[in-house]
């Protein structure tokens, strides 16, 4: 059952390498022009409004229809590599001891109404973004609570003053969720004279951007349609004619959909068993791209419970999960595979095997790992201790992934029981202390940021959604110095810190497994590279169908009329 | 008769009134809100200044009896509000899904009605014979199946046998074309759950009009009517079948007012953009002011499907008369 993390590495490195090799050998071929997408998505859409909402549900079908300053490389998505989107040449460093971010702003580039983009739009999304007027919701403001000021000197260039250097300042702008908004339309004025704040609500719905697709309808419940913004900024893009995005909230019809033809991706991810099936109907006609997932999923003992508050059975519950062997089976049925500490594996923070097989819990002998965890269990008094772990209504990877911990704690002697409640009251019992014993703590990302991150795990007066409801002043020391330290050596090591007190010393959180990301998408899509998110990549200007001539050229007709 | 109507439909005020309690109460009495499923409902991260400012935007905060009073006199001023999921009005977003699911009720009502009536009619002239056990069978398989299930082997079995015949697996359609903006795409999506969701509900209706007409066919009228020497053809279509009918409209009523709102399963299992489906994704999602809209709607299609059924009764039985 043992998986060296090295081969756990090595296949995600695999998985990449072959989604990438797919990629390198479609993009010597020449993509071709034209036809439609059609993209199954599994979620519904709030609002237009990036800037108010975090579902992938709005960015897979709503982000082709803008651009941020800048994104994650699209076509090396796997890395921590930004590149300019709207600004111009490379990504800017920080000047004035890291405090000042200086961007040069593209020229020529258009929003879809044709007005032209200049400096003074960055200034106005990202003043709404971070500096939201009384009763505007953004939903990214704490996470930017290192600006002090953004400003435009001249009419492309834009400047960030800090007020402190921030090593998560980067990736924040780079969040697919930034969505640059025209400043005219930020000023929009309510033609009935009733709302005053009406131009900073006029994109929950309505769109207008500079991204490589213009809007064509949204079908409430049904889909979107875009056809190609032929003003695009990034010459020769986007490939495509148009992209449809069609609702469908059920995942056996998004798979089926694929299968039948209905369909050609869906991002999100599916489990195992689905990507199996699709293969083996369509063999050749389906490719699969796999990837960790910028997902946590874990667990925290409820610390208002005198039981959780003792750290040895803290400690008892992460040793008794065999990670490893889990990393092989349970993957195999569900949407987790990688087993890693607080940071994605693969990111330079992420935290190296050995020293990993060090924490309780991450031991390669799970026998051993057992027999400590009985051992600090008889210690603490709590031998055949009874709790309940609070989960989530939803298969994947929730209730498989519930089941099997249930498995593992019994193994110890413990005596668990699984309560599984539908989403909202799920959440609102997490909100309520008194409502669980254990919560499952599942944690999905876009940019891997792991610094910013971290604050997941700091006390609870400053974590709102801290599960484990637990006071820990040294974690939020650490993590506030984390945050302001410009030097990366010394950062790494105050995040090595920072994660071995939260899964090993204290055992606050038990990190289980990593999600596993897997797309399987019809062999024809070319030019589109799985992230470690699925809120990644979704511009579509570098996907391209590789089909007949004439079949492109019925689809466009189909969807967008010609 | 008219009097009768009025009175009905003024019976439909106290009826929507309780209605509209008890489903706030229900509604708040579950734990969560709409705010948090929102904006972290996939596990992302939530800023708790913006979750605060969502629940204040949409009168979460407010007390219940406030937000019950609000509700009320929303609704009885036929202002049904925004739904707190998207912001756009209720009956905007009603009104798209509204035709599609009247589509399905009326495809799948006569599938129905073209399935029971006559299996039902042969079941019971040819009783305890191998016509009327196959009959039998049939109905209890379709009673026994529920239709997303049906729905789903539909879906497995056209790619299965499209995929072996032409090499290309097929499927319906996933979303929505209207009737007269292209019919063939819009049949080729709406006849397989309409089928699937009428076969169920046939089978409930030819066990109806199998034993209601078996009834009657032992009616002294019935007898008479054979002494005279009338065709057993004019018997059974004009004075059995005919009086037979009633409970099968009550069924076939009810039938079609549960296919309005309660085609929850189906419509996803087939991807269709209908009521139902808007009823699942607004209770998941805690959206209360599209859901409570939702049950009104359901209840008042009920009452109205009632009264019709019940003037009904008067067209097919001159005895019944209504003052």
């Amino acid at each position: 059952m043992k998986t060296s993390f090295t081969r756990l590495a090595m296949t995600a490195g695999l998985g990449a390498a072959v989604a990438a090799g797919g990629i390198v050998a479609a993009s010597a071929e020449e993509p071709k022009q034209g036809g439609v997408l059609r993209i199954v998505v599994g979620s519904k859409i709030p609002s237009y409004d990036g800037h108010r909402e975090s579902t992938f549900g709005m960015i897979h079908p709503i982000r082709p229809f803008y651009s941020l300053l800048i994104r994650v490389n699209p076509d090396d998505p796997q890395s921590s590599n930004f590149i300019c989107d709207l600004c111009e040449g490379d990504v800017p460093t920080a000047t004035n001891d890291g405090k000042t971010y200086t961007f040069k702003i593209r020229q020529g580039a258009e929003f879809h109404d044709g007005t032209p983009l200049t400096a003074h739009d960055i200034v106005a999304t990202y003043n709404k973004i971070v500096f939201p007027p009384e009763g505007i919701l953004s939903n990214r403001v704490s996470r930017f609570a290192m600006v002090e000021k953004i400003s435009a000197p001249d009419d492309f260039t834009v400047q960030f003053d800090l007020k402190y250097a921030s090593p998560g300042f980067m990736p924040m702008v780079a969040t697919p969720f930034n969505f640059v908004y025209a400043k005219k339309d930020l000023e929009r004025v309510d033609p009935e004279g009733k709302d005053p704040q009406y131009g900073m609500k006029w994109h929950q719905n309505n769109i207008n951007g500079t991204g490589a697709f213009s809007f064509v309808e949204h079908q409430p419940g049904s889909h979107v349609l875009g056809k190609r913004h032929e003003k695009y900024h990034h010459e020769g893009k986007p490939y495509l004619d148009g992209f449809k995005a069609i609702s469908a909230p059920k995942m056996s019809v998004r798979i089926q959909a694929i299968r039948g033809g209905r369909a050609d991706i869906e991002f999100r991810g599916f489990p195992p068993k689905s990507r199996d099936d699709l293969v083996k109907a369509l063999g050749d006609d389906i490719t699969v791209q796999e990837s960790a997932w910028n997902c946590t999923f874990g667990y925290a003992g409820n610390q208002t419970k005198p039981l959780f508050q003792d750290k040895r059975v803290r400690q008892a519950m992460t040793l008794a999960l065999d990670r490893w062997g889990a990393s092989n089976y349970l993957s195999k049925i569900a949407i987790v595979k990688t087993v890693g500490g607080l940071a994605l594996p693969g990111h330079p923070l992420a935290t190296d095997e050995a020293t990993l097989k060090t924490y309780y819990g991450y031991w390669p002998d799970i026998e051993k790992s057992r027999e400590k965890a009985r051992e600090l269990l008889k210690e603490a008094g709590a031998e055949g201790a009874s709790f309940k772990i609070w989960n989530r209504a939803v298969d994947q990877p929730y209730k498989v992934v519930g089941t099997w911990m249930l498995d593992q704690w019994k193994q110890v002697g413990l005596n668990v029981e699984q309560v599984v409640v539908p989403t909202g009251p799920w959440y609102a019992g997490l909100r309520d202390p008194d409502a669980f014993d254990v919560a499952i703590w599942p944690s999905c990302q876009s940019v891997v940021n792991p610094i910013v991150d971290a604050g997941a795990w700091i006390s609870k007066e400053r974590a709102a959604d801290n599960r484990g409801y637990y006071t820990d002043p040294v974690l939020d020391e650490w993590y506030d110095q984390m945050n302001r330290e410009g030097d990366p050596a010394k950062q790494a090591e105050l995040y090595r810190k920072f994660e071995k007190r939260v899964l090993h010393d204290e055992a606050h959180f038990g990190q289980v497994l990593w999600w596993h990301k897997i797309n399987p998408h019809r062999s024809f899509v070319k030019g589109w590279k799985i992230a470690p998110s699925h809120y990644l990549n979704q511009s579509l200007d570098q996907v391209w169908l590789d089909v007949p001539d004439e079949e492109r050229k019925q689809r466009t007709m189909d969807e967008l009329g010609g | 008769m008219y009097k009768y109507v009025i009175k009905r439909l003024l019976l439909l005020i106290p009826t929507l009134f309780g209605a509209a309690v008890l489903v706030f109460l229900l509604l708040r009495a579950v734990p969560g809100d709409v705010c948090q499923l929102r904006l972290g409902g996939g596990g992302e991260w939530i800023d708790p200044v913006a979750l605060e400012q969502c629940k204040i935007q949409l009168g979460l905060n407010d007390p219940l009896h406030l937000q019950l009073v609000d509700f009320l006199a929303s609704f009885f001023t036929f202002n049904f509000g925004e739904s707190m999921w998207t912001g756009r009005p209720v009956a905007f977003e009603i009104g798209l899904r509204f035709e599609l699911s009247l589509q399905i009720a009326i495809m799948a009502t006569l599938v129905s009605i073209i399935v029971a009536i006559p299996l039902g009619t042969i079941s019971a002239i040819k009783q305890n014979t191998w016509i009327d056990y196959l009959v039998r069978t049939i109905s209890i398989a379709g009673i026994a199946i529920p239709s997303f299930w049906l729905g789903i082997i539909i879906i497995l079995g056209l790619l299965i046998t499209t995929q072996a015949w032409t090499g290309t697996p097929w499927m319906p359609p996933i979303d929505y074309r209207p009737l007269w903006e292209d019919p063939g795409y819009n049949l080729s999506m709406l006849i397989w759950p309409a089928v699937a969701t009428g076969y169920r509900y046939s089978a409930v209706a030819t066990r109806m009009t199998r034993s209601a007409l078996l009834e009657v066919l032992r009616e002294d009228y019935v007898r008479t009517a054979r002494a005279k020497g009338l065709l057993e053809k004019m018997i059974i279509n004009r004075h059995a079948l005919r009086n037979s009918l009633l409970p099968v409209v009550t069924i076939i009523g009810i039938e079609f007012a549960f296919l309005m709102g309660g085609l929850v399963v189906t419509e996803q299992v087939f991807n269709l953009n209908g009521i139902g489906k808007l009823f699942v994704e607004s209770v998941t999602n805690q959206d209360y002011v599209m859901t409570q809209s939702l049950v009104m709607l359901v209840v008042t299609i009920f009452v109205l499907v009632n009264l019709v059924v019940d003037i009904l009764y008067a067209v097919l039985d001159p005895r019944i008369r209504y003052s």
